[in-house]
């Protein structure tokens, strides 16, 4: 088999693992200054399954491709340091305040853009919002198929592709046509760690905002090794409807941010009968837990 | 993520030594690789930069692989299976995770596929490593093994070698055999040259060997019968490939489980000669102990590392009488100990890889290009300090390891007894590390020529000619002092010219020189970093009464001591 063209969906996220006191600001939104920023952790099992699949198939490429503000072009620098190829960071203002339809649609423009490609590999889902909705958009927005709570990649025939699926109470085995969206879940096995080799390869690699301030010496560098570049797309790097990108292409609107505190509340026994299970869906029903 | 290497800024203050200037230059020669090799530092920065990241990488896998594998592989340990060696689980797993991450081949050149690293660097790798599993550091470890081919291997056998070591085989060395352990002269495995087909083929058996079914062997072996001394025995590679070695056993042993010690049986096993014949054991065997002395000097300190934190840990959180053991005199005082000794031990690994570092960097150099008189005579300065240098830190360092476990053990108390706590676990494995590689009592047989020779003491006067700051003054005069005290003793132990006897005090003289060598380079490490400076006041504190006993020893002895100590 040809190599395969590999894209995979990171994002840089708060690291809402291990939140402090001020990790919330008054407002109810996030504090991103009091969280270190991380690589969403689902997106790590997403890249190692894409670098498996380089490591079967000798040829193949892994291109990450993340949305976020300038620093988030780590994001790129650590997949590079884990075996990727390359990446693009998609940044501009105007991709600011995006809900998830607004993300995927700036992420399927980019793909667009991108082109080539056989399989997109995302995480489930994102720490900080938990919403697993933008991968799922994604394939609907590029028209392809999409396989969800991935956990292996088992085979690759022809033009399809064979998943193990985590569910609820089992694992499920389905085939799915290519090109197509995986999105890969935490049961997956952890990424490989940064390779010593392309560490001190890449570890200057900067995007066209960050080299802004470089000297004369890292300027002669980068032309010098081409690949030192990370590409930064700006909206008018993408074709795109400007209203369906950022805030003005987000109907999500926030209404109220809650503090929940979590309390163990007394057991109740419900009997193993119609009338208990009776019972209770009447209760979930009324307190709006169903319905 | 926890980091072994970032949560232990030792490392990095070591790394960061003055005399990496003069390493990097010497091991990057303009830095000219890059060029060719996009992984090549541009420079000295640059390449600093580069050591610093990578060990990020070790630590990481360190503390987040290796570790929490440790009581698994300890408990499975390896298994015995065809003729073979299957590892536990998380030693493979531990292996797969490193060779991934390209950290096999550490200090061979680039163009062997390997990172081109100082051996300073090389040995932080190992020290992190031995602090996380000290069995897995002797499987991972033995790409050290490399470096004997680099230096004395034809051009074609390192083409064909070492590049498969960067990509991830693993090596063994195999010296010992059931009647040839310290005393290696006696080695009987035979090499027979086939003029047939021009081969060297290996028949007989060889003992406690670490990773015995390492893919890539330096095996020692009798190539001139009738011979029966050292000057009979060449150095060869056996390939696993080739057949021939079979695992007879897997010894059953007390600590370091995890590494697999075997019982091999050559039966006609094809091999490569090493450089040339006859001269295996006089000089390759020797500059392959000193890479595999200083790779158990970081294991020792290592491990040594695990036991403090271990203790200190445990002596935080156990409360008794209403308070954690620590606030107790008595707990306090093995932990600061415990902390100086280890921080002693650590500056004498380092400053000894770094002189290995500049000799063995020298070395390579010349067979470029010839080297200038001055290059010549650096190379031999710091040759000549590494071979006394190494045989101390192994020697010392092991020492420092097992007592550090001891008191750590002590510390847990009944706790410590138990399978429950990682330090059980830590105490059986340093136990081996002042026996192999050569036993202590070998190490001072090694060592004893720093003493009598002068070559410590000229090394001492250089720390003591430092300039340092004024409030570090107090403690170069106890120093001095000490100099001084060893300096009689050595006068007096040379004095009577007699080899016996300098044998019999030869322990009391290597510590007494090591106290004031780790003493003077924990006085140097506190006026570049004045964080050391508990270290260096309590382990002066201790060592000059140790150093003291040592020498009223010597000084009531006699030549009758011989007769009165000797046991029949």
């Amino acid at each position: 088999m040809k190599g395969l063209k590999i894209i995979v969906l990171a994002k840089q996220v708060p690291d809402t693992r291990n939140v402090g006191k001020d990790a919330m600001k008054a407002d109810g939104t996030v504090n991103r200054a009091a969280l270190p920023a991380i690589f969403n952790p689902e997106d790590l099992n997403a890249l190692e399954q894409a670098l498996r699949l380089k490591d079967k198939f000798p040829g193949s490429t892994v291109t990450l491709l993340t949305m976020g503000p300038g620093r988030a072009a780590e994001i790129i620098r650590e997949g590079l340091y884990r075996g990727a190829d390359n990446g693009y960071l998609l940044t501009d203002r105007a991709f600011a305040g995006a809900d998830t339809l607004a993300t995927s649609y700036a992420i399927s423009c980019a793909i667009r853009k991108i082109k080539d490609f056989d399989i997109i590999i995302a995480g489930r889902q994102a720490i900080d919002g938990d919403t697993a909705q933008v991968g799922p958009q994604v394939a609907e927005k590029l028209g392809i198929p999409q396989v969800t709570y991935a956990e292996d990649v088992l085979e690759l025939k022809n033009k399809s592709v064979v998943i193990k699926r985590r569910l609820e109470r089992g694992v499920e085995t389905v085939e799915c046509p290519m090109p197509c969206v995986i999105t890969v879940n935490g049961s997956a096995p952890d990424c490989r760690p940064r390779n010593a080799k392309a560490v001190m390869k890449y570890k200057h690699s900067r995007t066209q905002t960050e080299r802004q301030e470089a000297s004369e010496d890292y300027i002669n560098l980068v032309n010098e090794r081409p690949y030192l570049n990370i590409a930064e797309w700006s909206v008018n790097d993408i074709e795109s409807d400007i209203n369906q990108l950022g805030l003005s292409g987000s109907p999500t609107k926030v209404k109220k941010i809650e503090n929940v505190v979590f309390q163990a509340k007394e057991a109740k026994v419900i009997s193993a009968d119609d009338n208990g299970i009776d019972e209770l869906m009447k209760e979930l029903i009324t307190n709006h837990t169903l319905g | 993520m926890d980091n072994f290497y970032i949560d232990n800024p030792e490392l990095k203050f070591h790394l960061t030594h003055p005399l990496m200037k003069k390493i990097v230059a010497l091991k990057e020669r303009n830095f000219a690789d890059k060029e060719q090799f996009d992984y090549a530092p541009i420079d000295f920065e640059d390449a600093m930069d580069s050591y610093d990241k990578v060990l990020e990488i070790v630590g990481d896998i360190c503390a987040n692989i290796i570790a929490p594998n440790a009581e698994s592989v300890d408990a499975e340990g390896p298994e015995l299976k065809d003729g073979g060696v299957v590892y536990a689980k998380g030693t493979q797993e531990n292996l797969d995770a490193l060779v991934k991450a390209g950290l096999m081949g550490i200090t061979l050149p680039r163009k062997y596929a390997g990172l081109n690293f100082p051996i300073v660097p090389y040995t932080m790798a190992a020290d992190i490593v031995s602090r996380a599993d000290a069995s897995f550091v002797n499987v991972w470890g033995l790409q050290d093994c490399a470096e004997t081919i680099h230096e004395f291997a034809d051009e074609d056998q390192k083409m064909r070698y070492l590049s498969r070591v960067s990509a991830g085989e693993t090596m063994a060395m195999d010296l010992t055999e059931p009647d040839a352990g310290s005393d290696l002269q006696a080695v009987q495995l035979k090499a027979t040259f086939n003029e047939k087909d021009g081969k060297w083929y290996l028949n007989g058996v060889k003992r406690f060997i670490t990773n015995g079914d390492g893919h890539i062997s330096l095996v020692l072996a009798r190539s001139e019968p009738g011979t029966s001394d050292g000057r009979g025995l060449s150095m060869f590679i056996y390939d696993k490939n080739n057949g021939g070695v079979t695992v007879r056993r897997i010894e059953h042993k007390l600590g370091i489980i995890g590494s697999p010690t075997c019982e091999l049986v050559f039966k006609n096993a094809p091999a490569e000669l090493v450089g040339q014949r006859k001269l295996g054991l006089i000089k390759y065997v020797m500059a392959l102990m000193n890479g595999a002395r200083l790779g158990i000097a970081a294991q020792s300190v290592g491990i040594a590392e695990a036991a403090y934190r271990e203790g200190l840990n445990y002596a935080k959180e156990r409360q008794q009488f209403g308070k954690p053991i620590i606030k107790f005199p008595a707990v306090y005082e093995m932990l600061s100990k415990m902390k100086a000794k280890l921080d002693g031990a650590r500056t004498l690994l380092y400053e000894t890889a770094r002189f290995v570092d500049v000799y063995k960097a020298y070395m390579h150099l010349a067979e470029e290009r010839e080297l200038s008189k001055e290059e010549k005579e650096e190379l031999k300065h710091y040759q000549k300090l590494a071979d006394i240098y190494t045989p101390l830190a192994k020697g010392l360092s092991s020492e420092v390891c097992n007592s550090l476990a001891y008191d750590s053990l002590q510390i847990h108390g009944g706790s410590g007894f138990m399978k429950d706590y990682p330090i059980e676990r830590i105490y059986r494995d340093a136990r081996i590390t002042s026996i192999y590689e050569g036993t202590t009592q070998l190490q001072v047989v090694a060592a004893i020529r720093g003493v009598t020779t002068g070559g410590y003491l000229k090394q001492i006067r250089e720390y003591e000619a430092e300039e340092i700051k004024p409030e570090l003054h107090t403690y170069r005069r106890i120093l001095i002092q000490m100099t001084e005290e060893y300096e009689e003793a050595v006068n007096k132990v040379v004095s009577v010219n007699d080899n016996e006897y300098i044998d019999f005090h030869a322990r009391r003289l290597v510590e007494m020189a090591g106290n004031i060598v780790m003493g003077y380079l924990l006085l140097l490490d506190t006026n570049r970093d004045s964080s050391y400076w508990k270290s260096l006041e309590v382990f002066v504190k201790t060592s000059r009464p140790e150093n003291h006993a040592r020498a009223e020893m010597i000084r009531y002895s006699n030549i009758n001591d011989l007769g009165r100590f000797k046991q029949e």
